[in-house]
């Protein structure tokens, strides 16, 4: 049958061309944002802007439902909510060079100081009015510049050492106040079966960076602005990072990271650096088996115990066609709305609201280890990385904690080396 | 007028044939190949942060940055290291995968599909299953339990540097993943060798590893010069693996970072710094050229044979 041969032949080659076409099409439609725009982003209908607000993906359950239904209630705009999984932060950089990016967006700890510096997010200052002093002071700062505040926090995250109190009992240790206390209920408590602490996959490189300097009593940066930690108690506090990682007692390769409470229900680790996130599912697993500590200060003489404190901001992109009804929503959503903002961290997983007057009304904040959280925010909390420290200086400080914790590499030599890239950076942005 | 358009549609139309199947694939190219290119080799002369169509004119600023950068040069130097150990390596493994299935009598059809179908995985996968299940740290992971057998202490696999661990994971995912596809391609070749070859080899008493090595290893040579070329590019292009296997909360160890991984964090991630990633991109492309132009001259690629 040649003439159906032929028929196949084609037809098999019109549908891949329609795919192709179909493919160059789709490409850069996917915006989030309602098709009723057409040139100004007005709908068609009732001249309603219609703007796109996008999201990282939260693990717990109803949050996407949740923002969704604030979205639709907007009575100003047709907002419509973009929930991304995967890597949420590469994608909103990359959309945001372009006319396809988002309005309104959340990013961790606010925009980057190259995204301020770059112009892509709006000046939301006009928009806290009476609200400002009710926001925590440390969170504001940390997504101001120059003045001018680029985000409004939605609701504080932190990180703080859990441990289970009847391991703990069985081994005669107490909760540890410093980093040598630290060490020795490490050691102690490590059996065959459990490891003594959990600091994530990479022994601490990825989070115990901040804490490290903090409990030596120093920073990323002073207050002036210039490098914080070219100190030689920077250097003994790093070398008790490495200390712990040689020691035998620090959980390593676990199926699941820090930021997972897996490995803590599950029994491999009797202490664990994790989130406060993690708490209803530690709540359920282990009631009142566990509880929580601060990051210990490094001697009884020298430094302070720490948290680290972050929060995902709610910022507005100079691209956007209607950048004004954006701050409008943003306004109305994150500091007009406060039911929404209460519901956003008590109902579904387990956040401080940013506002203080909120953070008094949270029910699950007021008793337990979740108090005790509260507490150390309060009294511990550091903003989790300076706005000017750039992913720049970030990669070399975290290249120099590999180096130290997993090959011994001198400390103070690597502190000295990611100096020098970090007054780099720092003169980049002041220039 | 109408002439001109039957000329430009050519003898039966070939003319608008060409260019129904060949435009939409060259629109394609153009867009999302060779512009891209040409944009980026534009951007590394540019003070490019958080934007792609930059004013700051810097130069070749970029390049003494990434030249000068230690982290980039050593990245350039984990992939070269990489490359000459897994390159050989890969290469014997598959040609003698090839052997041994060409030799068996027995279920041949099912060793080559077994030995084939790991291709088929993505790296992605592949790189889960082996960080969570295989080499993870605790006791019950595959490698560790394995070791318990034997009393060997459980080994955090992909967390320390001292031994480098990490490179058996990374290097036995990769060998796990690509053998079988350059075993087929042996296959292939050993499949074109004219039987009476080895009969005329037989006749004059060659036996084991002479017929290897006159007969079996020279008839192969177009197709090892056609897997070393293919492995070669893989091993430029390592990505998956070493990033699916190493990074953890949004960071990646300053070891077994492979170029491509380094520029991914630099241009893409918070950093957003489109002239030094462009810069660097260049850089490694041009290392790349420069290593296939060594290779082709070393191997005679491209010459005609035979």
């Amino acid at each position: 049958m040649p003439g159906a041969d032929g028929f196949n032949r084609r037809s098999f080659l019109a549908l891949g061309g329609g795919i192709a076409a179909l493919a160059v099409a789709g490409c850069g439609s996917n915006t989030g944002r309602s098709d009723g725009g057409g040139g100004g982003g007005e709908s068609s209908g009732g001249g309603k802007p219609a703007l796109s607000q996008w999201y990282h993906q939260y693990g717990e359950a109803g949050t996407q439902q949740a923002v969704q239904r604030y979205a639709k209630e907007y009575p100003d705009a047709t907002v419509t909510v973009q929930w991304s999984p995967g890597d949420y932060d590469k994608k909103t950089a990359a959309a945001l060079l372009t006319d396809g990016g988002p309005d309104v967006f959340e990013y961790g700890n606010g925009p980057t100081i190259d995204m301020i510096k770059g112009g892509q997010v709006a000046d939301l200052t006009d928009l806290l009015g009476d609200a400002k002093n009710d926001f925590t002071p440390s969170l504001l700062a940390r997504v101001t510049y120059q003045g001018k505040l680029y985000a409004i926090p939605q609701a504080t995250d932190m990180q703080l050492l859990v441990y289970r109190k009847s391991l703990l009992q069985q081994a005669g240790v107490q909760p540890p106040t410093t980093v040598d206390e630290l060490i020795a209920a490490a050691k102690k408590l490590t059996t065959d079966k459990v490891k003594g602490l959990f600091v994530g996959n990479d022994g601490g490189v990825g989070i115990l960076g901040g804490p490290a300097l903090w409990s030596a009593g120093l920073d990323y940066l002073t207050e002036d602005g210039r490098f914080g930690f070219d100190d030689p108690a920077a250097a003994e506090s790093l070398r008790k990072l490495r200390e712990l990682f040689t020691s035998q007692s620090l959980l390593l390769g676990a199926p699941t990271d820090w930021s997972d409470p897996s490995a803590f229900t599950q029994g491999l680790t009797a202490m664990q650096f994790t989130g406060l996130w993690t708490f209803p599912q530690l709540q359920k697993a282990l009631p009142d088996d566990f509880g929580v500590l601060p990051w210990p200060k490094l001697n009884a003489s020298t430094g302070a115990p720490s948290v680290p404190v972050g929060a995902y901001g709610a910022s507005v992109s100079t691209k956007s066609k209607n950048v004004d009804a954006a701050k409008k929503f943003v306004q109305w959503m994150w500091v007009d709305q406060t039911d929404k903002q209460l519901d956003w961290a008590q109902s579904y997983g387990f956040h401080i609201p940013a506002r203080k007057s909120l953070a008094a009304k949270a029910d699950k904040l007021k008793a337990g280890p979740a108090a005790d959280a509260v507490k150390f925010v309060n009294e511990n909390g550091r903003a989790q990385t300076p706005l000017l420290w750039t992913p720049k200086s970030g990669t070399a400080y975290s290249d120099a904690l590999s180096r130290i914790i997993k090959n011994g590499s001198d400390p103070a030599t690597e502190i000295k080396a990611v100096k020098a890239v970090v007054e780099a950076e720092l003169q980049r942005i002041a220039g | 007028m109408p002439a001109l358009v039957a000329r430009l549609r050519g003898r039966y139309d070939r003319n608008l044939w060409f260019a129904i199947f060949v435009g939409p694939f060259v629109l394609g190219l153009l867009v999302f190949v060779y512009v891209p290119i040409v944009w980026s080799v534009v951007l590394s002369f540019f003070d490019a942060r958080n934007t792609v169509t930059p004013t700051d004119f810097v130069g070749l600023a970029n390049y003494l940055d990434m030249l000068r950068d230690s982290a980039f040069r050593s990245s350039l130097l984990t992939f070269v290291v990489f490359a000459l150990f897994i390159v050989p390596t890969t290469f014997v493994a598959s040609l003698g995968l090839a052997l041994l299935v060409n030799r068996t009598r027995f279920a041949r059809t099912f060793f080559r599909s077994v030995f084939f179908l790991p291709t088929a995985c993505s790296y992605v996968v592949a790189s889960l299953i082996w960080k969570l299940s295989i080499f993870n740290g605790v006791r019950f992971g595959l490698a560790n339990t394995v070791l318990g057998w034997f009393g060997v202490e459980p080994i955090a696999w992909l967390s320390v540097t001292q031994p480098p661990w990490y490179w058996l994971v990374i290097v036995s995912a990769r060998m796990w993943l690509q053998a079988g596809f350059y075993m087929i391609l042996f296959l292939a070749g050993l499949q074109r060798i004219a039987p009476s070859l080895y009969e005329a080899a037989a006749i004059d008493g060659a036996t084991g590893w002479k017929v290897l090595r006159y007969i079996t290893l020279p008839q192969l040579r177009a197709t090892s010069t056609a897997v070393l070329l293919l492995l070669l590019i893989n091993a430029f292009q390592a990505f998956d693996e070493f990033y699916n296997l190493l990074s953890s909360s949004g960071q990646y160890p300053p070891y077994a970072r492979p170029p491509l991984v380094y520029l991914y964090y630099a241009a893409l991630g918070q950093g957003q710094d489109f002239g030094h990633g462009s810069a660097g991109a260049v850089l490694l492309t041009l290392l790349i050229a420069l290593v296939a132009l060594v290779q082709g001259r070393f191997l005679g690629l491209g010459r005609r044979e035979d």
